[in-house]
């Protein structure tokens, strides 16, 4: 298969089906406040153009501010946990606890913390909780990766606990970051989206927001308008993730 | 002059004795092949005399000291973040030696081992039989008096491992530290050693030994032999007569 075929083949099926779609509510005349058509969603989406981007980099940036936020803290307790066993039996089912609780769940209580003028604190505050954990885990595991080979090496050399830790347990943690960081900048973009529903239409205006504000209204060429938008900033961000993950590697092996 | 010896040691594994009662000694400068099946614990004969493991029952002596002994494993066990120099230079940076000191010495056994050129490489970046050369040059960066070898061919092609065969015995020429070079390959044991210790079954003890005559580095044609062949026979009748039950 050719590289032109194999580039073609999903826009043509993505072609069909809109196709497809825009005929099917045309001749069963489906009521648009049900399903629009691909052509007045096109059409929303080109009058809202520059306020559905407004939205889409208020929720990346708060998703970016909570992925900061989380790298950080989590690469410190796991630094932490990584350095005493007995912290690590202490932490780990404080964490699955935390990680086994739907963000939504917890969402009112954080926002009730942050207090309600300050949607965009606990939308933050929430994407970061779901970010933790991908970054966490990855450290910690990172921590005790190293080849087992040479950590006798290391003994060998009678290496101090300070050696081992900067000279062979961090830079064996690098891939386990990369691809910690990876998942976890994903799931900091849903953490922030589902935030902003439960935060509702007062709060910060992401495009979360504009969905619920456009189904509230019925305008559902709109709603589907946000989440063309949310669709695209999910696989830009994914493609911008790998290529990054992929670089940080390739500086990490020299290849 | 001893260089380390097991005596009369035991190692106990929860699952059940991996070796002994096994004793070896070995002489300042000699080669040592230790060859046995799967399992009968050359493995942790080596990690004894590397002083990585404690004996349950018996002695180790060993010359005590950073750098004293040396291991190249299997694999060659590079940290892939750092550069050939920077693996060779591990050794001598742990013990506290200045960077630029340790990245001198680290060169210069890079340049004995045939990897003058390749010092910025990395070990994704180079071949099987390189990335070797470049496990043997960290083993020789602190002048080891006893360097061990853990199968380190194990993984490398038919030529790839001669070649090294023939190299480990021109750089143990040079400096003359003790070898114990662990194998499954009888010829290669042969080929590499002084002295060829068969293994029984695990738990290991000595099914008994063969003492190799000829010249360290062995000269060309040493494997077609009527003497070489007969000594691999020896090793091999010895390896079979230890693996009966």
């Amino acid at each position: 298969m050719s590289r032109l075929a194999q580039a073609l083949a999903p826009v043509l099926l993505i072609a069909v089906l809109l196709a497809a779609w825009e005929i099917a509510c045309r001749t069963l005349a489906v009521p648009s406040y049900f399903l629009p058509t691909p052509s007045a969603i096109a059409a929303a989406l080109a009058t809202d153009w520059a306020g559905l981007l407004h939205s889409a980099w208020n929720t990346l940036s708060m998703a970016l501010l909570a992925l900061i936020a989380a790298s950080l803290i989590a690469q410190a307790v796991a630094l932490l946990v990584g350095l005493s066993p007995i912290l690590e039996r202490a932490v780990a089912p404080l964490a699955v606890v935390l990680q086994v609780t739907p963000v939504v769940a917890i969402a009112p209580l954080v926002l009730i913390w942050a207090g309600l003028d300050h949607a965009s604190r606990a939308i933050v505050g929430l994407a970061a909780v779901v970010a933790f954990f991908p970054i966490f885990s990855g450290a910690v595991t990172g921590l005790k990766a190293a080849d087992p080979d040479l950590e006798r090496l290391f003994d060998l050399y009678g290496a101090s606990r300070l050696q081992r830790l900067t000279r062979l347990r961090l830079p064996s943690t690098v891939p386990y970051l990369l691809e910690g960081h990876k998942v976890a900048a994903g799931l900091a973009v849903i953490g922030a989206v589902v935030a902003e529903f439960v935060a509702g239409s007062g709060g910060a205006q992401g495009l979360a927001w504009r969905i619920l504000e456009a189904g509230n209204r019925l305008q559902t060429a709109k709603m589907f308008a946000a989440l063309v938008v949310l669709g695209a900033l999910g696989a830009v961000l994914h493609a911008v993730l790998e290529a990054a993950e992929k670089a940080g590697l390739r500086w990490w092996r020299g290849r | 002059m001893s260089t380390a010896a097991l005596r009369n040691v035991e190692v106990d594994y929860p699952r059940g004795r991996a070796l002994g009662p096994f004793s070896l000694t070995l002489e300042a400068g000699e080669i040592v092949a230790l060859v046995g099946p799967s399992g009968c614990g050359k493995s942790t004969a080596m990690r004894l005399l590397a002083g990585l493991e404690a004996p349950s029952r018996g002695e180790v002596a060993r010359t005590p000291g950073r750098g004293e002994t040396a291991v190249v494993f299997q694999a060659p066990t590079l940290a892939p973040w750092l550069t050939a120099r920077g693996n060779a230079a591990l050794p001598l940076e742990l013990a506290g030696v200045a960077r630029r000191q340790a990245a001198a010495q680290a060169d210069a056994a890079l340049a004995r081992v045939g990897l003058a050129g390749a010092e910025g490489a990395r070990p994704a970046q180079l071949s099987g039989g390189m990335a070797m050369r470049v496990s043997l040059a960290r083993a020789l960066v602190t002048a080891p008096k006893l360097l061990l070898l853990d199968e380190p061919f194990a993984a490398l092609d038919e030529i790839t491992r001669r070649a090294l065969a023939d190299d480990v015995l021109s750089l143990w020429a040079d400096s003359r530290p003790a070898i114990v070079f662990v194998t499954h390959n009888v010829e290669e044991a042969v080929y590499m050693a002084s002295r060829v210790v068969v293994m029984t079954t695990g738990p290991g003890r000595i099914a008994g030994e063969v003492a190799v005559e000829g010249p360290l580095p062995r000269p060309g044609g040493f494997r077609t032999t009527e003497r070489f062949r007969a000594q691999v026979e020896a090793v091999s009748a010895l390896l079979v007569e230890g693996m009966a039950p």
